[in-house]
């Protein structure tokens, strides 16, 4: 069974999200998604001050087996990207929750998280994914 | 699991126990890496890595007039091999278009028995070709799924694999490059050795009995030969400059136009072998791509079927196949592109442009990057 931390939201195509204390939101993917994917070798952030609406793709990652898009999980402007990850996209393999974070956003609406699924059925999208 | 139609080799018992992570490639279950396919790709690079190549198939042609046949079936000359025991060569089957079916290594066994050994994802529509090219001529085709194939690859691993089989491959030692020996020929303890592979490094290619593949598999592992998956085997093919069947020529493509045409034999005008008119005719008309090696200059991952533009010219050309280089660091691929093109092109990914440098193939051979 993955990695799945309890105090994080998730969405259906594998992306984690973290409600920071100033209401912005960090976007990574799972440790089940980079499993998946095997090592990492390149990503593309969006640039701070873009824009995208809930579901639309806004970043690519890509290991040495394919290329993954990423997309937004609400709707929302990004205020941080992962800089880090340019030269050393394997710690997105090493620590996906940590250290592997994509950017954050700030979310257009508050309180928009409701769309969003809870560790409980996301961890049942995982066991349903590997039958 | 659903999958209950996923074939498994003899040796997925031991994947398991390595911690492979298996997956469905072209109908069998195997494995795609054991924890990193970057680790795996430097292991057989610096050191020695092995990989379970059971799905692959082994057929094996006797009768009097296997030469003849083949001389039509293949478009490389078996006339170099033929009657010279121990030898391998390198070829396309192609249609009487000039499309590839397959490309394939034959290995001469002994005076009227060739072994021939094709991909798996095209395993059927190979066998029914070639039972259909043999007419009345004297050859019997026999499909030898009771053997597994095991491929030991890497600057240490010869001198590995000896140790750890011993008597089970006397004489491989003294192979030469592209040579095969048959061992015990005819018994239980049967082994067909051949100095070949798939990764540009020096290797062995070792067919055994099925019943006996996993005891091999871990007398390797025991030695220090470490499990390698797919994932490694087609980085590895990629940085050697060696092709992929489906990726970098089908049965639309032209070996000419694909890399290949070193395996096309046109030298001795009376072998008309299948496809032979159709590729005189693509000469004589001029070819209008030719298939390269790219280097990404930018930051970014080269994949199949991203376009490929070149200055002058009103051609597109496309990627065939695309990865990251562990050895280079870099992202590279072929690239079938216009004839004219030299030194620089672009390629699309996504709604970027990026520059690549063109170079000749391949990138890397026994541990050593060639180009720059």
């Amino acid at each position: 069974m993955s990695d799945i931390p309890q105090e994080l939201k998730y969405t259906k195509s594998h992306e984690w999200v973290r409600l920071e204390d100033d209401g912005s939101l960090t976007v990574g993917i799972t440790e089940h998604a980079q499993g998946l994917l095997g090592d990492m070798v390149f990503v593309e952030l969006p640039d701070i001050g873009d824009e995208f609406e809930a579901e639309q793709d806004c970043a690519v990652v890509e290991s040495v087996k394919a290329a993954s898009d990423i997309y937004c999980p609400v709707e929302g402007e990004v205020i941080a990207v992962n800089e880090e990850l340019e030269d050393a996209p394997e710690q997105i393999n090493v620590n996906a929750y940590h250290e592997g974070w994509l950017f954050r956003i700030k979310p257009l609406k508050e309180d928009d998280l409701g769309g969003l699924m809870s560790p409980e059925d996301y961890a049942e999208l995982v066991e349903s994914e590997s039958h | 699991m659903t999958d209950v139609t996923l074939k498994e080799t003899p040796i997925i018992k031991a994947h398991q126990e390595m911690g492979a992570k298996l997956v469905d490639f072209g109908g069998w279950n195997m494995p795609i890496h054991y924890g990193s396919q970057i680790d795996e790709h430097h292991q057989v690079r610096q050191d020695a890595g092995m990989f379970d190549v059971c799905h692959m198939t082994i057929v094996d042609l006797r009768g009097c007039e296997v030469i003849a046949y083949l001389a039509k079936l293949l478009a490389n000359d078996v006339a170099k091999i033929a009657d010279k025991p121990g030898k391998a060569l390198y070829s396309c089957m192609l249609n009487n278009e000039g499309g590839v079916i397959d490309d394939l290594i034959i290995y001469s066994m002994e005076p009227a028995w060739v072994r021939v050994i094709v991909n798996s994802s095209t395993r059927e529509k190979d066998l029914a070709w070639m039972r259909s090219q043999i007419g009345n001529m004297a050859v019997d085709l026999n499909e030898r799924d009771d053997l597994a194939m095991i491929a030991v690859q890497g600057p240490n691993v010869r001198e590995l694999a000896g140790k750890a089989l011993g008597d089970e491959i006397a004489g491989a030692d003294d192979l030469k490059p592209f040579n095969a020996l048959l061992i015990n020929a005819g018994a239980d303890n049967e082994r067909f050795v051949a100095r070949t592979g798939y990764t540009g490094e020096d290797g062995y290619e070792i067919v055994c009995a099925n019943s006996q593949a996993e005891q091999m598999w871990n007398q390797l592992a025991d030695a220090g030969i470490k499990p390698c998956g797919l994932g490694a085997r087609d980085t590895l093919r990629l940085e050697a400059g060696m092709n992929l069947y489906g990726n970098d020529m089908d049965e639309t493509q032209s070996p000419l136009e694909s890399g290949l045409s070193w395996t096309v034999d046109f030298s001795n005008e009376a072998r008309q072998f299948n496809g032979r008119s159709s590729l005189e005719k693509q000469k004589e008309q001029g070819l209008k791509y030719k298939f390269v090696g790219l280097i990404l200059k930018d930051k970014g991952i080269l994949r199949a079927h991203q376009a490929v533009l070149v200055e002058g010219s009103s051609l597109q050309g496309e990627l065939t196949s695309g990865t990251f280089s562990p050895t280079m660091q870099k992202s590279i691929g072929f690239a079938r592109v216009p004839i004219e093109a030299s030194e620089i092109c672009q390629v699309a990914i996504r709604k970027k442009q990026l520059d690549a440098q063109i170079i000749k193939l391949p990138f890397v051979r026994q541990g050593k990057i060639l180009v720059s």
